[in-house]
């Protein structure tokens, strides 16, 4: 529906459609790349490679907010 | 009922859409971090390469200073893991100083000091420096790289254990609180591979230190044989 929505509201014969249909696909995954994903990361369990007292809490699964 | 229909699909719509950002994620930490880490840790490598290379100023016998925080200091070389196996080591393990290299643990041993000189490593992203650790045995050579010198360190030992073993830090490892008379040198890194929930601990001790201007003997850094 959603989708549908989007594919409607855009101007233009099909190739013109696709094609910024394209574009703006590309923008989300820059987007997310970029920067949503970098700043997420932090969040996840698994990048810790390191031994510490504060890491038992994480890696029981209990405090996801605590990045160092 | 029309309006139902139509929320149900925009539901459907958002559900599928967070499955392919989830997928996305997946293919950004296990892809496109080593993609960029590599770049980044490479750079590193070769400016590294470039200034070790420079003429010293007439101090630099002195003592080793405290490397300021996220500083690349040395470059970590491992045979096992390829010949041409290079890392950065950067002072700190905060997180965004691992994503650019291997991080040694603040208030450790420098390199060749008495004590133990520890460092972790991402196993499976950001270039997974670690990645293979566990293909390290005992008798393996880990040469640490500074301005002045090569640290030729050994491989002793190694074990698993809980995030929480600060002990396998410690100036002497696994003895907390014993006063250090060996130069050890101790890795860290995630176990199983693609989860946190323990950690793969090696324990190397310093063999020989070669000054680097004369160079690493022949062969040092050459794979050895064997599985």
């Amino acid at each position: 529906m959603l989708y549908a929505a989007i594919w409607r509201a855009l101007p233009g014969p099909l190739v013109v459609r696709a094609l910024i249909a394209l574009v703006l696909v590309a923008a989300v995954v820059a987007v997310l790349f970029l920067w949503v994903f970098p700043h997420v990361a932090p969040y996840m369990p698994f990048n810790d490679n390191t031994v510490d007292t504060s890491g038992a809490a994480r890696a029981a699964g209990a405090a996801a907010g605590g990045a160092r | 009922m029309k309006a139902l229909r139509w929320s149900l699909g925009v539901v459907g719509d958002l559900l599928v859409t967070a499955g392919l950002v989830l997928l996305l994620f997946v293919a950004w930490q296990l892809w496109w971090t080593d993609v960029t880490a590599n770049r980044v840790q490479d750079q590193t490598i070769a400016r590294l390469d470039r200034e070790f290379s420079r003429p010293a100023p007439a101090s630099a016998n002195e003592k080793p200073k405290a490397v300021p925080f996220g500083e690349a200091f040395a470059i970590l070389r491992i045979p096992r893991l390829g010949a041409d196996y290079a890392r950065p080591v950067l002072e700190g393990t905060s997180l965004d100083i691992l994503d650019e290299g291997v991080g040694h643990y603040k208030d450790t041993a420098l390199p060749g000091v008495v004590g133990n000189f520890a460092v972790a490593g991402h196993r499976t992203t950001y270039g997974r420096p670690f990645h293979d650790i566990d293909k390290l045995q005992p008798g393996d050579k880990v040469v640490v790289e500074t301005k002045t010198t090569y640290f030729v360190y050994v491989v002793r030992s190694h074990k698993i254990v809980l995030p929480t073993a600060v002990e396998v830090i410690a100036p002497v490892p696994d003895k907390p609180g014993a006063k250090p008379t060996e130069r050890w040198m101790t890795m860290t890194a995630c176990h199983p591979k693609y989860s946190a929930a323990q950690r793969y601990i090696v324990f190397a001790q310093l063999e020989k230190s070669y000054p680097r201007a004369k160079g690493l003997p022949a062969g040092t850094l050459a794979v050895p044989k064997g599985a």
